[in-house]
């Protein structure tokens, strides 16, 4: 399942109950104080939610149909977050350990290549800046 | 035609709207973005974008019909 949403991903767990898991991997992403030398502050996210969670959805089903895994689970936050908070968080289940480190790395990458959802990065000097976008130098 | 704009992140602080309703003549969503640019002097170049219609992914040359929505999507960045 994929998920979007603006509240702290903090006291997440992933689902459980599924007797033929062996192992779940988890990946979390946090905010860092630091980007490319610049000192941050703070960070916003935005989304553009409804094909944000079509495309988190197509790449999970994508994760299960690459590795024989038994489930694949990422939220996603939104809105302004401080430096250590969690903003993704991604399990995989599988019944072996393999797969899951795998697995976890495809939905990471492809999330982040793929899904429309954006990062701009408020800095310690007072500027600010969308990710991924060429600022014109002055 | 009548088409609705949604814009997000660096698009929508240049354009300074979230989204809006426009007359246009364009037959593409590449078209529509060009007259927009030349129009408001949006940020970011045609060639880094992508674009969806009605909700789902869509090409630059996807023909254009009365009440669409077309979202421009700048470089992604989550995670």
């Amino acid at each position: 399942m994929f998920q979007i949403t603006a509240e702290p991903l903090e006291s997440l767990s992933p689902p459980g109950g599924r007797s033929h898991v062996g192992g779940i991997v988890e990946f979390t992403g946090l905010v860092r104080d630091v980007n490319e030398g610049r000192g941050v502050s703070l960070l916003e996210y935005e989304a553009y939610e409804s094909l944000a969670m079509k495309e988190g959805e197509r790449i999970l089903a994508e994760a299960r149909a690459k590795f024989p895994i038994e489930d694949a689970w990422c939220v996603h936050r939104v809105g302004k977050l401080s430096i250590g908070d969690l903003a993704i968080r991604v399990w995989v289940a599988a019944g072996h350990r393999a797969e899951t480190f795998d697995a976890c790395r495809f939905i990471v990458d492809e999330v982040k290549a793929r899904v429309p959802i954006w990062k701009k990065e408020h800095y310690r000097d007072g500027d600010s800046g969308w990710i991924g976008v060429e600022e014109p130098r002055a | 035609m009548r088409v609705q704009i949604r814009y997000f992140a660096s698009l929508r602080e240049g354009r300074g709207a979230s989204e809006e309703s426009r007359e246009t003549s364009s037959a593409t969503p590449e078209e529509l973005y060009r007259e927009l640019q030349e129009a408001f002097g949006l940020p970011l170049p045609w060639a880094c974008l992508r674009v969806a219609v009605n909700g789902e992914f869509a090409d630059g040359c996807h023909l254009l019909q009365d009440s669409d929505e077309v979202t421009f999507i700048p470089p992604v960045a989550g995670g």
